[in-house]
């Protein structure tokens, strides 16, 4: 790939490979409108009266660009509707950005650009508008993407970092660690390639049959990705001014996943997931709302995994299956041994 | 002659050990009138008399003080004669002063000969008392719930005394004058088991005990966990229950004799001493123990009843006891009896408890020769010298595992019981009742606080809640050699040698094989050991062979490598690991890189096939100095010495080499590995000190717990002629990193 002079060999790039595969129908715009007018897919209007928009963008640099359960484009599309989802979101349009490192072969960005479509096709959220630049060799590491997303809150959604009570019940809608250990494997060829893939996956409709089961008692959705686990519920408690307790032994882990960290001394809970979400639920709903997760395939291992409990703010602890219980702390860096 | 009117304080471990009513026959044997009263944590006297009878008077205080009383200095001030006190010497109650100074909380005391004599006469009205004490022994520290130290501040309190003991408890010729938890059958204290009471509880326990069970019993300073040492069945299950796979029990002997059955006693001093800690001992082969109470061990840990109780145990069952924390692994010892019967009560085949309660956790001592090993019951809180006063108190936050808090109030610091691993929430909620509890006693409010630099640390997640400007941030190998050089009072420059596990360097990556040039307040790095990377982090530490594999693939390149030196290794751990590893180490894939010495002996005792799995911290170690148990000197494995970057370097890769081919017996290797690495450290110390011209020497660290080792490192630079010092009061593990860092704190705040 040449093209970083833009002219007409990136309008090229553009036209042949990443409209195409986006299936942009129509002149490229720049910007795009929508309108009051517009449908989604099932036939209602996307922007109802008295909709509250959610807005939100991510960059994507994930080395490397194809792992065993998806790529950089799925990435991508994933992450950004999930993070919608966590404020009670139904995504209703992307927007997609690549920055694309000379040299990187036309095929690969045919490639992500595809899976990307793909993806927001399963979503059912159109992508509505892009960029492309081609930067010098060395100024970027292949292919970055950005994705924005735009969403509307659905009815009785007001879910928020700060909303856990004491005494809710948090939910875990799948097993963890998958994610981080499948792109360690993949980058630095440790061989549970094989074994381990990602978990990325939407969540959008998990979250809407929650909320529909639960409305405004899910008071806290967390999709538990860079830091995984245990930062997550780190952030949230510290967020919500209040303590969570959780049972280790309750927390899915593949058993792949889990002998992968045995022989490489990560943590599962320190470990990056994109297709599960951690929970808050009062208690009255916390039944109904599980039931609603397990119904759907992306929470069939749904499971109550601990409690909002009083306890200093912010402290997160996990009770073991010998009884004692363990302080489970954020990551902050690298992982650097505290054993003396 | 004109009387005289004096006010005298005395400073030092001067409450809880009977020091008042010393004062008071002293007095009243010279002539003297006035009074005698704690105040803070010091006695006040007010004396009037003939000037050469109070000249008398100041220097039997100061001479003939009781035996585990400790006086550091009297401050005598004349007043005047409308002052003088009435005819008679008065003991009166405690009081607090206004003035705020450094306070000891007194420490534990074990049952003396006198109360032991008591318990087992038949007509004395104590006979088979479990509670029996008096001003020369008994609970101090564990009851008491603030200072002055008085019976109305103790855990004693909810117990009114019987009319026959008030009477000794007010006659200043009674052993038991202010013998603060005095108590007695009719008013103190009493036993349980279950809904047994009294001596039919105890008769309960040790049938128990008798009959092959494991029983909880409150003892000083938490619960303990009981049964038959020699009973295989019983110390197996003590195991399961306790999680504790290998790691050695301490063993309970009714006497110095029994001791002597078991081991060799050289000194009998430390099992007598009034803090009656476990003690290190050489084992003797075929004492009758069961396998499992020590297995691998070259030496015992034995103790000696301190308590009541344990003598009613010891005398009942006559035979030796294994007698353990209460508490699973990594949990804090169980104080309280609803949790003791909650958590420890289904584990076990009945709880042995009482209603005197427990006021501060305190887990048994463990002293090795000289050095206290773990400084808890018995020795803790006793104050600390400090290099350098602090105007305002200074909290030192400490580490992560052997976590311990001090507070540095004056010239003083108050090194607080060994609490265990952060990590686990029991053990961090007792951290901070530990240092909240060091500040209530002393009456202050820390200024600042000294932490680790490791920002992982809980310890310095704690200080994190502090004001940025009130925070002290401590190299951990600076407070470890820190510690070393303020428990014996060094003064100027001194050179560090710091060799441990893991500690956070000033570059972000893990030290523990370090030789600083060292003040209080600074230290330049100027002599370490080659590095090499932690496959896994943790994991390695875990895992001594995966320690190994790090040195094989990546220890830092000096020339020489591991390569075929670890066959039996490679075929020990498996292709499947032995791959991950050798990628992990390749790709750097969380394999921090570490100058420790610590994980070279990890290495060492992997290569040598004595410990691929580590279950407790340092149990590699462990294995190879018990390896070398009783083997002379002899020559030292290969090491070279490197000049890199400024620094001179200890490479240990030679020596590791030689390790993994040599063919004798693993004794006679693992002592050459021994004297291998201190050959290698009076190298690296003779470059510092031709570098520096500092001939002061401070060893400390997590390692120096290895006696083969510290010995050898001793005798060396003794040889070369420097004036070596090691940890010994202060416990050279992470334990003695609390005090190192208010060490530190003082001097930076001095300014
Ligand atoms: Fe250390
Ligand atoms: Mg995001
Ligand atoms: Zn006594
Ligand atoms: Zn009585």
């Amino acid at each position: 790939l040449g093209h970083g002079s833009g002219g007409r060999l990136m309008a090229e790039l553009i036209d042949q490979v990443i409209a195409r595969e986006l299936g942009t129908r129509g002149p490229l715009e720049d910007a795009a409108v929508l309108t009051a007018a517009d449908v989604g897919p099932g036939g209602d209007p996307v922007l109802g009266p008295g909709a509250d928009l959610v807005l939100s963008t991510d960059g994507f640099v994930v080395t490397p660009r194809f792992f065993p359960g998806g790529d950089i484009g799925s990435l991508a599309v994933h992450g950004t509707v999930n993070d919608l989802a966590m404020r009670g979101a139904r995504p209703i349009a992307l927007a997609l950005a690549f920055v694309v490192e000379e040299g990187l072969p036309v095929e690969e960005l045919r490639l992500v650009t595809r899976s990307a479509a793909k993806a927001a096709q399963d979503v059912g959220v159109p992508v509505v508008t892009g960029d492309t630049k081609v930067v010098g060799r060395g100024a970027a590491d292949g292919l970055y993407v950005t994705t924005t997303g735009l969403g509307v809150r659905l009815p009785g959604a007001r879910p928020s970092a700060a909303a856990g009570r004491v005494g809710d019940v948090v939910l875990l809608s799948g097993p963890i660690g998958a994610h981080g250990t499948a792109i360690l494997s993949a980058r630095e060829g440790l061989g549970f390639e094989a074994e381990i893939a990602s978990d990325s996956r939407p969540l959008h409709r998990l979250v809407a049959a929650m909320l529909d089961a639960g409305g405004e008692d899910v008071h806290v959705l967390r999709d538990p990705t860079r830091g995984g686990l245990a930062s997550a519920l780190n952030e949230l408690a510290a967020a919500s001014g209040v303590a969570v307790e959780v049972v280790e032994d309750d927390v899915p882990v593949p058993r792949a996943v889990a002998a992968a960290c045995e022989l490489l001394g990560l943590d599962p809970f320190h470990v990056a997931n994109e297709g599960c979400l951690v929970a808050f639920v009062a208690p009255r709903s916390a039944p109904d709302v599980l039931a609603a997760m397990r119904a759907r395939p992306e929470g069939a291992g749904a499971r109550a995994v601990g409690r909002v409990v009083d306890g200093p703010a912010g402290r997160v602890t996990a009770r073991t299956l010998i009884g004692s219980t363990r302080i489970v702390d954020m990551l902050i860096g690298e992982q650097l041994p505290r054993i003396c | 002659m004109a009387r005289v009117v004096e006010r005298i304080e005395v400073h030092g471990t001067v409450q809880g050990v009977g020091f008042r009513p010393h004062v008071h026959r002293l007095a009243t044997a010279l002539g003297i009138d006035g009074d005698v009263r704690n105040v803070d944590g010091r006695v006040v006297i007010t004396a009037a008399g003939e000037s050469e009878d109070l000249t008398a008077f100041r220097r039997l205080v100061r001479e003939r003080s009781p035996a585990v009383s400790r006086v550091e200095r009297l401050e005598v001030c004349r007043l005047p004669s409308t002052a003088a006190p009435p005819p008679g010497f008065v003991v009166r109650e405690s009081r607090a002063g206004a003035v705020a100074g450094p306070r000891s909380v007194p420490p534990d005391l074990a049952t003396c000969a006198a109360c032991v004599a008591e318990l087992f006469d038949p007509a004395d009205r104590r006979h088979r008392y479990p509670f029996v004490n008096c001003t020369d022994c008994g609970p101090r520290a564990t009851i008491v719930e603030a200072l002055p130290y008085d019976r109305v501040r103790t855990s004693m309190r909810e117990f009114p005394m019987c009319a026959a003991c008030a009477a000794e408890y007010h006659d200043p010729t009674d052993r038991r004058f202010h013998a603060e938890p005095v108590a007695c059958p009719a008013c103190g204290p009493a036993l349980t088991w279950g809904a047994l009471a009294g001596e039919d509880a105890l008769r309960a326990a040790v049938a128990v005990v008798a009959g092959g069970g494991v029983v909880a019993v409150k003892g000083i300073g938490g619960y303990q966990l009981v049964c038959d040492a020699a009973d295989e069945e019983a110390v197996g299950r003590l195991r399961r229950v306790k999680r504790r796979p290998r790691k050695a029990f301490a063993v309970m002997v009714r006497t110095v004799e029994d001791a002597r059955r078991l081991s060799f006693v050289d000194d009998p001093g430390p099992l007598r001493a009034t803090a009656a800690p476990i003690v290190l001992l050489p084992r003797r082969r075929d004492a009758g123990l069961a396998p499992s109470v020590a297995p691998g061990m070259a030496e015992l840990g034995l103790f000696l009843p301190y308590s009541p109780l344990h003598h009613l145990l010891l005398a009942d069952l006559a035979r030796p006891l294994v007698v353990t924390s209460g508490n699973r692994a990594g949990e804090p010892i169980t104080t309280s009896d609803d949790e003791a019967r909650a958590t420890l009560g289904p584990l076990v085949d009945g709880v042995l408890a009482h209603d005197r309660r427990i006021r501060s956790r305190y887990d048994d001592s463990v002293v090795r020769g000289r050095a206290v090993l773990r400084r808890a019951r018995g020795l803790a809180p006793d104050p600390l010298p400090l290099p350098t006063a602090v105007a305002s108190p200074v909290l030192a936050l400490g580490a992560q595992l052997k976590h311990t808090t001090a507070l540095a109030v004056g010239d003083r610091a108050f090194l607080g019981p060994h609490t265990g691993d952060l990590s686990n929430a029991a053990t961090f909620a007792a951290f901070e009742e530990t240092a909240a509890a060091l500040a209530r006693t002393q009456g202050v409010e820390p200024g600042h606080c000294a932490h680790d630099r490791h920002p992982g640390y809980l310890s310095t997640g704690h200080a994190r809640r502090w004001p940025a400007h009130r925070r002290i941030a401590v190299q951990h190998h600076h407070a470890h050699v820190a510690a070393t050089a303020a428990e014996h009072g060094v003064r100027g420059r001194f050179l560090g040698v710091a060799y441990d596990g893991l500690g956070y360097g000033d570059d972000g990556t893990l030290w523990g094989g370090e030789v600083l040039l060292a003040t209080y307040r600074d230290y330049r790095r100027v002599g370490r050991v080659g590095t090499a990377p932690l496959p896994g982090g943790e994991a390695a530490v875990r895992r001594p062979a995966r320690m190994a594999l790090g040195y094989l693939h990546g220890a830092e390149d000096f020339g020489v490598g591991l390569d075929g030196c670890a066959d039996a290794l490679l075929e020990r751990v498996g292709v499947r690991e032995a791959e991950v590893v050798r990628r992990m180490v390749a790709r750097g894939v969380n394999s921090p890189v570490a100058s420790s010495v610590g994980r070279l002996f990890d290495a060492a005792a992997a290569l040598l096939g004595l410990c691929d799995d580590a279950t407790y911290e340092g149990e590699a170690a462990v294995l190879l100095e018990a390896a070398a148990h009783g083997e002379p000197d002899h020559d030292a494995l290969a090491w070279r010495l490197h000049h890199r970057d400024g620094l001179w370097v200890y490479d240990p890769v030679p020596t590791l080499r030689e390790l993994a081919a040599a063919t004798g017996p693993k004794a006679v290797v693992a002592a050459r590995f021994h004297t291998a690495v201190a050959h290698a450290t009076r190298a690296l110390v003779e470059q510092a000190a031709d570098a520096t011209g500092v001939h002061v020497v401070c060893l400390g660290g997590g390692v120096f717990q290895n006696r083969r080792l510290t010995d050898a490192v001793v005798r060396e630079l003794a040889d070369s002629g420097f004036e070596v010092h090691v940890g010994q009061r202060v416990p050279v593990n992470d334990g003695g990193i609390s005090y190192g860092q208010a060490a530190v704190a003082a001097a930076r705040l001095e300014g």
